[in-house]
């Protein structure tokens, strides 16, 4: 079923009666081509791009719970292609492109809105440090503009610029940065990979990878046993769990990450507002909640959900950038599970088990890498040849050193990204 | 309409307040709500999609419909429930969501055109053509979308947080909760009790039942006053535990009642953070509607809100009446209503065997179909058991669909609650949160007695945990109502017309259909697709409601569909209590130098260097720009004498037998060999292999070191050896104590340092004892020093380091008499064009990504001993020819500016990420050297000394060509510093 | 949140630096091999269920300590001092 405007009207002159499921509920094969563990973002973009670029169908995606329940349905939903080095730059703007177009590729309407992020700075060190950053974004294509004061005033006239404990310098402009609908991006994945004979399967637990002679035959689950030769593992927050189903362990550790929404207000922030000095950054949900977050809790932690001091932290951060929100109400805060990596970057990869791929490690920047990620993994479990723009979220380079993604440079401390 | 007598209020003080504009009267003990009801004030809200207009339904935090914004500017707050609201003299309260008014209100169009705008229509539209979602569809969506309106002002109210401990933490002050709290009063026990409500009691402030003999509300009221006289036992009213977090931690808001917030400096709201051993969660519960066609008029309302505004309030919330229910609970609103005059129609049950002894129309098996009424209730339609129907004309009905225990805190540590079907709700399990009993109606407990009981008994299981000792037998139970609690499940009514599950998000029953229909069938994709349950009442109405229905969609049951999660806050909570005290200055502390006030009676400006201030430059008549006074600090220093304040780097005190032994492990090279008076600069590497800090070290005696590390690091470096010590070395005879604190320290830089030292000193130094890298102590007018010769600007130089209280004075002194000598003092510009003249880094180019290779100082990692980060930066990838390295950059073309964050290509490369050379970390203009010069990282940078590459600085526009060269541009041999 | 130092009693996690894996204090020796020493800085069980994990009373008496917590259900198991153990190992 197409989904229109018009389509829209006239269901609603006839009661909305000939809605149709948006996927089916397939009972599992005995066996597919291949085999995709978790049903998130990322799992269900890589379903869909097997489908769609590569013609490959015969493939199940298995969920433990319900699509798109995990990090994709519970996060601060930003999306932007603002890194700066070589192999973090390269994929995010893939990805940016990719969500640039992603309602008509999907027939979904995920409300990407590109409302512009700026990152603000807050010492001359500081704005050099962006001027880096902004520089290799446009080096990459991609779009950067650098702010003084008032150039942020014009943007984010309520900001406290008189007496905050950081002054405003200036800020990162991003045009291009933004929001979309985080739940609608699992949906229209889902839809879409449903629609080309992608059988998604929820409330089925992977329990077991099946190992034969160093080679993937396929995984047990709690519906059953299920054969394929290519097994995708795409469960972060749970990556190293799975893992461990095949014997590897990963250079990951789960944190919590908080984040909050307010109860609904008629539009104030237009923007994706960054404030690092302080690690909190927020914009505002369409329908009227100021949606923010901070930095980790710090604490490994699978509970999805944190504690006070790091809720009163973000909570104090956005008091002295911006005192206007003060009287927002905080209606809900949450907490996800985040793959910590130890250089804050990504794995896309073979695991060194034939038949058996890895996408984890997302940290908390998984939401927006949906799309990018969706599609280099499928070209990689597809082809066997990593995805250029992924090319670098190589799972040796922290044995070797090499091309290694530092963002933030504070090393090799999972929690520190 | 107020009734002429009863009800806990004050009669005689009449307050005068507005509501839209328009003056009206009410008295002591009024919320909003209680006092708009007695103004036969019903539409006082529009709802969120379809802008319904709504009337107060619940008296209670739940409220879903009266939401209302009071105040203007810095104090304006919308969304402020009128149910929770206490009225107070002056109290001016508007609506919301409405436009041009509440009464006429535009988009009450989108009512019209409801059969479009169903579950999720907005994923299915809206998508052509592209370029319109961002430019019409979205700002239109968003302008009509929120609810109330923040001002756009900074807040201008005060608020606080606090901090309380406690043994026992009790959770809500209705029967269970007093009861709990007074057995654990009387065992010693420290106890806090909060309650939302400014007046504990509970249910039995809003019910006309009796307990020990007397009126509910007045045994409350005494047992209250026995607690508090107690002194072991903290009573904290308007107070709603918000979240339950690990470790017996809490947090709460409190409100503080008008009159006090008036007070200047007083708080409006407080944040507390208690911290327990035990709790007992007694929240009650709350009562649910039942979904027909037209439930949301304004004058529907939950049952026991009406008894509520009856009973506590004296308030008549219609003059004609009628009670529909499923359960017992709800024929004591009839009751209540008749025995206060209030003219009640009917008493329609749906259960076909109730019965009723209440003189008053009765319809069993029967049940509220539909409603009339333009802007309030007119009329109920009821369907009688033989399918007849009736229209029954009421301005009122009270909806009772029974009670849902309070289970939200229970839940916050991501438990589930279990199903009961005895009382056809959802009920906490047992050690959802390890150390919390929950009780009363919380528990399921549905009559007085048993909430009493559940009280004693929840206290008793908590404090015999802690080993509080306690009578062996429970005390006698006050006497009290132990009426069954019968119900029969009823969801919805099934009909024509639309049936609100969630009414401030405008979900109706079609739409959870819609979305079952649509394979929206886990509770969560439902919740997700329509919206239900995400509205500021997060669910409290709806959610037990709706789950039934998509129950029902899917042909499962209740417990089968399950819930959704139960997050903090349990209401919603302002962001300035929880951010309370970091407006302004307050976010992080200040640290100040001792010679603070100096240099701003200096009239430097003063920058932020992380929590540290520090001068920017020393401003003197005549000069108009930074750079002025930069360029002329610059050459006294390189000319005569300059002084800065250095006390912001991190200096840590290290002692012990071993702690030569301690500084070889931690620092690339070796200390051991250091002597003592001698100063060695020394490389730390995380165990990474990166550099994580550089700094000098002095041996001011055998055992004793003192270690300065850079400004940004002095923490993580500080914390780092504490690491190493106690973690990886723990039997070295080792002591570490940062004393940055402690000690003042000036930079005394330039070729005249030595002579203005000598000039205050109390004996002078010489080359022989303070030669380059040399260290002692030395005094001043008595006052023990340290001196340390050694250069962050590359001339002959000192840091004269003294106990702080002597900074400010010795700052000046050396800045007088620098000045006299042609000199004077430097700021943070100065001294960062001196250190770039000669190469010097700092975490500019120490940035976390960076190896002792890239640096040059592979050769400082020692090969004679291990080291943290020695096996790491031995990987392949850390040593690559290939990595950017340190490089010297010096304009060569037109353009003679350099920027830091450019980035390097090969001349006639175009700027792309596939070309990319390096970037410039530094840049200064040096007033010495006449050309700007600046510091980056460079691809084989050191072998491409003399080459000439192109800088490109996409945001600022500008490129330059620059000739590479060695990071040194002055005296590169060092010999100034050394002479 | 709420931790038990050995010296200092239970005091709230506001006063705790939290570093990781307790896996920190088992530093292979310098030329134990690429393998080691990836194991050692990067790889890592990750249980979900009870962990040792070091943590520095930071705001507090500066003591390193291993504390034994459970990832999913937040639960505190124990905790001792880091140079205690260590030291007994040694």
């Amino acid at each position: 079923m197409r989904f229109s405007g018009l389509r829209v009207l006239k269901e609603g002159l006839t009661g909305n009666k000939g809605w149709r499921p948006h996927w089916r509920d397939p009972e599992p094969k005995p066996a597919y081509d291949m085999i995709i563990i978790g049903g998130g973002g990322h799992g269900l973009a890589t379903a869909y791009y097997l489908a769609r670029e590569h013609g490959l169908t015969n493939i199940a995606v298995l969920e433990k719970g319900y699509i798109g329940g995990g990090n994709v349905g519970r996060n601060t939903t930003i999306v932007r292609a603002n890194y700066f080095l070589p192999g973090n730059s390269e994929f995010y703007s893939h990805s940016l492109k990719l969500w640039e177009g992603l309602e008509q590729e999907l027939n979904y309407n995920v409300m990407h809105s590109q409302r512009g992020l700026i990152n603000l700075f807050h010492s001359d060190g500081q704005r050099d440090a962006f001027a880096r950053r902004g520089n290799a974004m446009i080096n990459q294509g991609d779009d950067a503009e650098l702010l003084d004061r008032d150039g942020v005033r014009r943007h984010l006239p309520y900001l406290d610029f008189d007496n905050a404990r950081f002054p405003v310098y200036g800020g990162l402009y991003h045009p291009r940065g933004g929001t979309a609908r985080h739940d609608a991006v699992a949906w229209g994945y889902a839809r879409g990979a449903d629609e080309r004979g992608v059988d998604l399967i929820q409330n089925c637990e992977v329990t077991g990878i099946n190992i034969e002679a160093g080679s993937v035959t396929g995984v047990q689950t709690s519906r059953g046993a299920i054969n394929a030769r290519k097994v995708g593992v795409v469960v972060a927050g749970r990556s190293g769990q799975v893992a461990e189903m095949a014997g590897l362990r990963l250079p990951i550790e789960s944190h919590v990450l908080q984040a909050f929404v307010t109860e609904g207000l008629k539009p104030c922030i237009d923007h994706v507002v960054s404030f690092g000095m302080g690690h909190f950054y927020i914009s505002q949900s369409d329908k009227g909640g100021l949606v923010f977050g901070g930095d980790l809790d710090f604490y490994a932690s699978y509970a999805q959900r944190g504690n006070m001091p790091m809720l009163e932290h973000v909570m104090e951060a956005g008091m002295t950038l911006m005192p206007m929100i003060g009287k927002a109400r905080v209606l809900r805060s949450w907490g996800g599970i985040m793959d910590m990596t130890p250089d804050g970057s990504p794995i896309i990869d073979k695991a060194p088990v034939e038949g058996l791929y890895l996408n984890c490690g997302w940290c908390y920047g998984g939401f927006k890498a949906v799309p990018g990620s969706g599609y280099s993994f499928a070209h990689l479990m597809a082809t066997d040849r990593p995805h250029e723009p992924a090319a670098k979220f190589r799972l040796d380079r922290f044995r070797t050193g090499r091309a290694l993604m530092d963002e933030e440079g504070t090393g090799s401390q999972h929690n520190l990204h | 309409m107020r009734l002429t007598g009863g009800g806990l209020i004050d009669r005689g003080k009449v307050m005068r307040f507005t509501f839209d504009g328009r003056s009206y009267e009410g008295v002591g003990g009024d919320t909003l709500a209680s006092a708009l009801l007695a103004n036969d004030i019903r539409l006082v809200g529009r709802s969120f999609k379809y802008h319904r207009p709504r009337g107060v339904m619940t008296a209670g935090s739940e409220e879903p419909n009266a939401l209302v914004t009071v105040g203007r500017g810095g104090q304006q707050e919308p969304n402020l429930r009128a149910t929770m609201l206490e009225l107070h003299e002056g109290l001016a309260a508007r609506s919301q969501n409405a436009w041009p008014s509440l009464d006429w209100d535009l988009l009450a169009l989108n009512d019209a055109f409801a059969p479009f705008l169903g579950a999720g229509f907005y994923y299915k539209t809206f998508m052509w053509p592209r370029a319109f979602w961002e430019r019409v569809y979205e700002p239109i969506i968003r302008r009509a979308a929120g609810l109330g309106a923040l001002s756009g002002a900074h807040n201008t109210d005060t608020y606080e947080k606090a901090h309380a401990h406690c043994d026992l933490l009790v959770i809500g002050a209705g029967p269970a909760g007093l009861m709990a709290a007074r057995e654990a009063a009387r065992a010693g026990a420290d106890v806090i009790v909060v309650d939302e409500d400014n007046r504990p009691g509970g249910r039995l402030n809003a019910e006309t039942e009796e307990v020990d003999g007397k009126p509910g509300y007045l045994w409350a009221q005494e047992l209250v006053a026995e607690l508090v006289a107690m002194g072991n036992v903290r009573l904290m009213t308007r107070t709603t535990v918000t979240g339950v977090y690990d470790q017996g931690s809490f947090g709460a808001l409190e409100r503080l009642p008008a009159e006090v917030a008036a007070r200047p400096g007083a708080p409006r709201e407080c944040f507390w953070r208690i911290a327990t051993r035990r709790a007992v969660l007694a929240a009650g519960s709350l009562e649910r509607p039942v979904a027909f066609a037209g439930n949301d008029r304004p004058g529907i309302m939950m049952a026991g809100a009406v008894r509520a505004y009856v009973n506590r309030w004296a308030v008549a919330p219609g003059r004609c009446v009628a009670v529909f229910g499923n359960n017992d609970d709800a024929h004591r609103t009839a009751a209540d209503l008749m025995a206060a005059g209030v003219h009640v129609a009917a008493l329609i049950d749906s259960r076909p065997d109730a019965r009723s002894d209440l003189d008053l129309p009765f319809y069993a098996g029967a049940r509220v179909c539909g409603s009339s009424g333009r802007k309030g209730l007119e009329a109920v339609d009821i369907e009688l058991a033989l399918g007849r129907r009736e229209k029954i004309r009421v301005d009122c009905l009270a909806v009772s669909g029974g009670w849902n225990p309070s289970v939200h805190l229970a839940c916050h540590m991501g438990g589930r609650p279990e199903w009961s079907d005895d009382i056809a709700g959802f009920v906490p399990r047992d050690d959802m949160v390890p150390g919390m009993a929950v009780a009363g109606a919380s528990a399921g407990a549905m009559s007085t007695h048993a909430c009493l009981k559940s009280g004693v008994e929840a206290a008793r299981t908590t404090l015999s945990e802690l080993g509080i000792k306690m009578p062996d037998k429970a005390p006698a139970l006050p006497q009290a109502d132990d009426a069954p609690y019968r119900i029969t499940p009823l969801w919805q009514v099934h009909g024509k017309g639309r049936a609100w599950l969630d009414f401030q998000n405008d979900v109706t029953v079609k739409d959870v259909a819609q979305a079952a229909r649509e394979n929206f069938r886990s509770v969560e994709h439902m919740k997700r697709y329509t919206t239900q349950g995400m509205a500021p009442d997060q669910g409290k109405n709806s959610n037990v409601g709706a789950l039934a229905v998509l129950a029902d969609a899917t042909g499962r049951s209740i417990p089968q569909t399950g819930t959704t999660t139960f997050r903090p806050p349990y209401v919603p909570v302002p962001i300035a209590a929880m951010g309370a005290g970091a407006q302004g200055q307050g976010f992080a502390p200040r640290r100040l130098t001792t010679s603070h006030a100096a240099s701003q009676s200096m009239d430097a400006p003063m920058i932020e260097v992380g929590l540290w201030y520090r001068p920017s430059y020393f401003p003197r008549a005549g000069e108009t720009s930074w750079r002025q006074s930069c360029d002329r600090e610059v050459a006294h220093v390189r000319e005569a004498v300059g002084i800065a304040d250095v006390s912001t780097l991190g200096k840590i005190d290290i002692q012990g037998a071993d702690a030569a032994q301690f500084l070889d492990f931690v620092y690339t090279n070796t200390f051991s060999t250091l002597k003592a008076g001698r100063v060695r600069y020394g490389l730390m590497l995380r165990e990474d292999g990166h550099v994580m800090d550089d700094g000098t070290t002095a041996r001011l005696g055998q055992d004793h070191f003192v270690m300065t590390t850079t400004t940004a690091a002095a923490g993580q470096v500080m914390r780092h050896l504490e690491f190493v010590h106690q973690c990886l070395c723990p039997g070295l005879d080792v002591s570490m104590i940062s004393v940055t604190e402690q000690w003042a320290q000036f930079a005394v830089a330039g070729p005249k340092s030595r002579d203005l030292l000598n000039g205050v000193l109390d004996a002078p130094v010489d080359a022989e004892r303070f030669p380059f890298m040399g260290c002692g102590e030395v005094t001043l007018g008595d006052v023990e020093a340290r001196l340390f010769r050694i250069s962050f600007s590359g001339e002959h130089a000192y840091e004269i380091a003294v106990p702080a209280r002597y900074g400010e004075s010795l700052f000046r002194l050396l800045v007088a008499r620098a000045e006299e000598m042609g000199g004077g003092a430097y700021g943070m510009e100065a001294l960062n064009v001196l250190r770039l003249e000669k190469g010097l880094l700092t975490h500019a180019e120490l940035h976390g990504r960076t190896t002792a290779f890239d640096i040059g100082m592979e050769r400082m990692i020692s090969a004679k001993k291990d080291c943290i980060g020695k096996a790491a930066a031995a990987r392949p990838g850390l040593t690559d020819p290939d990595r950017e390295r340190l490089v010297g950059l010096k304009p060569v073309g037109a353009v003679k500016q350099l920027t830091a964050g450019a980035h390097l290509f090969g001349e006639a490369d175009a700027a792309t990420r596939e070309n990319d050379q390096g970037y410039v970390t530094s840049v200064g203009f040096s007033p010495t050297l006449g050309h700007f010069a600046g510091l980056g990282f460079l691809k084989r940078g050191p072998e491409r000394h003399g080459e000439v590459i192109r800088m490109v600085d996409h945001l600022r526009g500008i490129e330059a060509l620059c000739e590479v060269t060695a990071p040194a541009f002055f005296d590169p041999d060092g010999g100034r510093a050394r002479d | 949140m709420r931790i038990t130092c050995p010296i200092c009693g239970e005091r709230d996690r506001r006063e705790f630096h939290y570093q990781g894996a307790a896996v920190a204090l088992d530093r292979p020796a310098p030329d134990a091999g690429a393998e080691s020493w990836d194991d050692y800085l990067h790889n890592r069980e990750n249980p979900a269920g009870p962990t040792r994990e070091l943590w520095h009373h930071e705001a507090g008496c500066g003591a390193w300590l291993v504390v034994t917590r459970d990832t999913v259900t937040h639960e505190m198991q124990g905790s001792e001092l880091a140079s205690a153990l260590q030291e007994a190992d040694s």
